[in-house]
């Protein structure tokens, strides 16, 4: 019942906040639904919930935990969204709040979905409510990246549409695409359809998570779109995109395919990692930047994930850690942003005097998101570096430490740039109010305590989750 | 019944190269919504039976790719009064040519695939075909609005494809991807609109402002 009630209070509360005209009651609504999927989702990690529709929708450790992030995320930009759209002029706030809680109801069901082609329905719906928002401030540049971002994530997710039903076609046994049957008979399954589906749906999820080269339209979509879009796109969008891919990533290594797969997840995660560092260097724009981070942490997912035994660990710790991390990065920028006017770096300078709290902020993000100690990413990706070195992988453990250091500079510069320096004229926003640093505030607390302990119900669980793809806990 | 399917498979291919060799919009459009027609009609002939679930993913298809989806892309083009795509990327001869060569690679693939039924036959190469002539639109025509028929002909492809598996996908899914295609090119005709308004053009090549 639990699991359901996860689908049907943001619909509900979507569907309200439609129908009510005033902004308090919109409001209203949409911290009322994220507290309450917010307290579901805590008492699922204290109860678990049985399944519903005959295992169509269940929860297991890595269906938690991704909810997780989703969840939490989405709490923070609720409480966000409020302060933002009071101080930026409402633009259609009803289609806002509406596409926000429908989001909500789709990733969720996404995490829930233990049908892999009820999986991809949700994943669709969670590309077409963020569209709307993209486009929030009808401009034409946000036009032009609302575009690239629905024509390519639509051809992605219609790639990994076709792989599902290679899927189909290459299961025997089982009830169709459930994904513990598919798991339980997959040594039955015809092998050469189940790589070609491998295939088809590494393309179409790694095109909605933004692997290079698949990343087009991540640049244009983060940096047009708001703030707390860009927030939810780079911590719950993307990690939903890697649910399921890791779906099928359980799929194949139950399948004995694992030799097949691995190069694949390896050389695409590489190349991200290639990617990002080139991109950053000289990137004048503070959120197209984050949104080459997201390119070089969804490559550092798939590369933990390619390299499987205590790799696949770090990768689903990494997922934790970076919606986490990313949510806090994007949310004070927008901050940032709303104080000097612009993203352009060359244009902002002194924010560390002229906005305090979010200047540290963003400094502390800075640390956290380069996966510096004490911060938790610094931890799963030294999980996922360890793993390449002490698995048979020294020289990709080299190349890995190069590009990270790389993408530090890369990150450290603009950043810093913009936090020191004397004020410059232009631009001149009130400093955020408490609702927006509420967010940014809590995340980097989560985000320190993740670095330095793991609540053992948290172990369990990601043990149990990296278990299920074929790995083994360090 | 198997020559019926058959030969409403052949027309689907007919409607591929109808769309790649078509210079008119309008036209364009006709040959999707009929391609959507034949669509709405391949789960009847393949699954004689006439159970629940097929006429059901009948009526569907029939209501969203060939009435709902193209009277919506018709209207887009009367208000944005764009009649021809003038300037493709990739001449339509050229398309053509590339066209057929993708027909001929996926029966050649088509025939490796270790499929089970022999239904299935003509069912997988013209889904492959299909998928390719809607990456070919996709990628290689200017207009937008040329560019959102092109999903659709991807997407039908892969329904097509899907049909080789109607019976074990469950209706309730079936249905969600219909009405996520047809919310998808919904939207995409929204911002083709506005697309239209911003640059009094449905031209996709004029959005070159963001880059690094």
């Amino acid at each position: 019942m639990r699991l359901l009630a996860l689908l049907v209070i943001p619909l509900v509360a979507a569907v309200a906040a439609y129908l009510h005209h005033g902004a308090g009651f919109r409001n209203a609504w949409l911290l009322a639904a994220a507290a309450a999927h917010l307290t579901l989702v805590g008492s699922l990690w204290v109860v678990p919930g049985p399944p519903v529709f005959g295992d169509w929708l269940a929860l297991d450790a890595l269906g938690l935990i991704i909810l997780t992030v989703v969840t939490i995320l989405f709490a923070v930009v609720a409480l966000y969204a409020v302060g933002y759209l009071r101080t930026e002029a409402p633009r259609g706030g009803r289609a806002f709040v509406t596409c926000l809680l429908a989001f909500l109801t789709f990733t969720s069901l996404v995490t829930l979905s233990h049908h892999l082609a009820l999986l991809w329905v949700g994943m669709e719906a969670t590309t077409l409510t963020l569209a709307p928002l993209v486009f929030h401030r009808h401009d034409r540049r946000s036009l032009e990246a609302v575009w690239k971002y629905l024509v390519l994530s639509s051809v992605g997710i219609a790639l990994a549409l076709l792989g599902t039903f290679f899927l189909a076609a290459a299961q025997v046994d089982g009830r169709p695409l459930l994904i513990g049957d598919l798991v339980m008979s997959a040594g039955t399954m015809q092998p050469s359809l189940l790589r070609a589906a491998f295939v088809f749906l590494l393309v179409g999820f790694g095109t909605k998570m933004g692997l290079a080269p698949l990343h087009a339209w991540k640049p244009d979509t983060y940096g047009e779109a708001p703030s707390l879009v860009s927030a939810l796109m780079a911590g719950a969008l993307t990690s939903c995109a890697f649910l399921g891919l890791a779906r099928i990533a359980q799929v194949m290594s139950a399948a004995g395919q694992a030799a097949f797969m691995q190069p694949l997840l390896l050389a695409f995660g590489l190349f991200s990692l290639v990617v990002a560092a080139a991109f950053m260097i000289g990137q004048t724009d503070l959120k197209r930047l984050l949104a080459y981070s997201s390119v070089e942490h969804m490559g550092l997912l798939v590369l933990g994930l390619g390299l499987g035994g205590s790799g696949t660990y770090g990768t689903v710790l990494h997922v934790l850690n970076n919606g986490l991390t990313k949510g806090l990065m994007f949310l004070t920028v927008g901050n940032v942003v709303l104080v000097t006017g612009t993203a352009h770096v060359p244009s902002m300078r002194g924010v560390l005097r002229r906005a305090p709290l979010s200047g540290a902020l963003l400094l502390a993000g800075l640390f956290a998101v380069t996966g510096s100690p004490p911060f938790g990413p610094f931890v799963s990706e030294f999980t996922i570096l360890g793993a390449a070195i002490g698995q048979g992988h020294p020289w990709l453990g080299a190349v890995l430490v190069v590009l990270l250091a790389v993408i530090f500079i890369g990150m450290a510069r603009p950043i810093l740039d913009v936090l020191y320096g004397e004020p410059g004229a232009v631009g001149s926003g009130p400093p955020a109010g408490g609702l927006r640093l509420a967010g940014p505030l809590v995340l980097v607390l989560l985000v320190l305590v993740l670095g330095v302990y793991l609540p053992s119900h948290l172990r369990v669980a990601l043990a149990r989750a990296a278990v299920s793809l074929g790995g083994v806990v360090p | 019944m198997m020559d019926f399917s058959g030969l409403l498979l052949l027309l689907v291919v007919f409607t591929d190269f109808w769309v790649l060799g078509t210079t008119r919009m309008s036209s364009v459009i006709r040959a999707a919504a009929i391609q959507g027609a034949i669509l709405a009609a391949l789960p009847l002939a393949l699954h004689p039976g006439l159970s629940l679930h097929m006429v059901g993913l009948a009526i569907g298809t029939f209501a969203i790719k060939a009435l709902l989806l193209p009277a919506f892309l018709h209207r887009a083009i009367r208000e944005a009064s764009v009649r021809r795509e003038v300037e493709p990327v990739i001449g339509f001869t050229a398309s053509l040519c590339i066209g057929a060569v993708a027909v001929a690679l996926s029966f050649a693939v088509a025939q490796r695939l270790p499929l089970p039924e022999a239904q299935t036959a003509l069912l997988v190469p013209v889904a492959l075909a299909t998928v390719i002539v809607g990456l070919i639109v996709l990628t290689t025509r200017s207009k937008a609005l040329t560019q959102v028929v092109g999903y659709l002909i991807l997407e039908n492809g892969i329904y097509v494809f899907g049909l080789t598996q109607a019976e074990r996908v469950p209706f309730l899914v079936e249905i969600g991807v219909l009405l996520d295609v047809f919310v998808g090119v919904f939207i995409m005709g929204i911002v083709v609109f506005h697309i239209n308004r911003e640059f009094d053009s449905l031209s996709s090549a004029k959005l070159t402002e963001l880059k690094d």
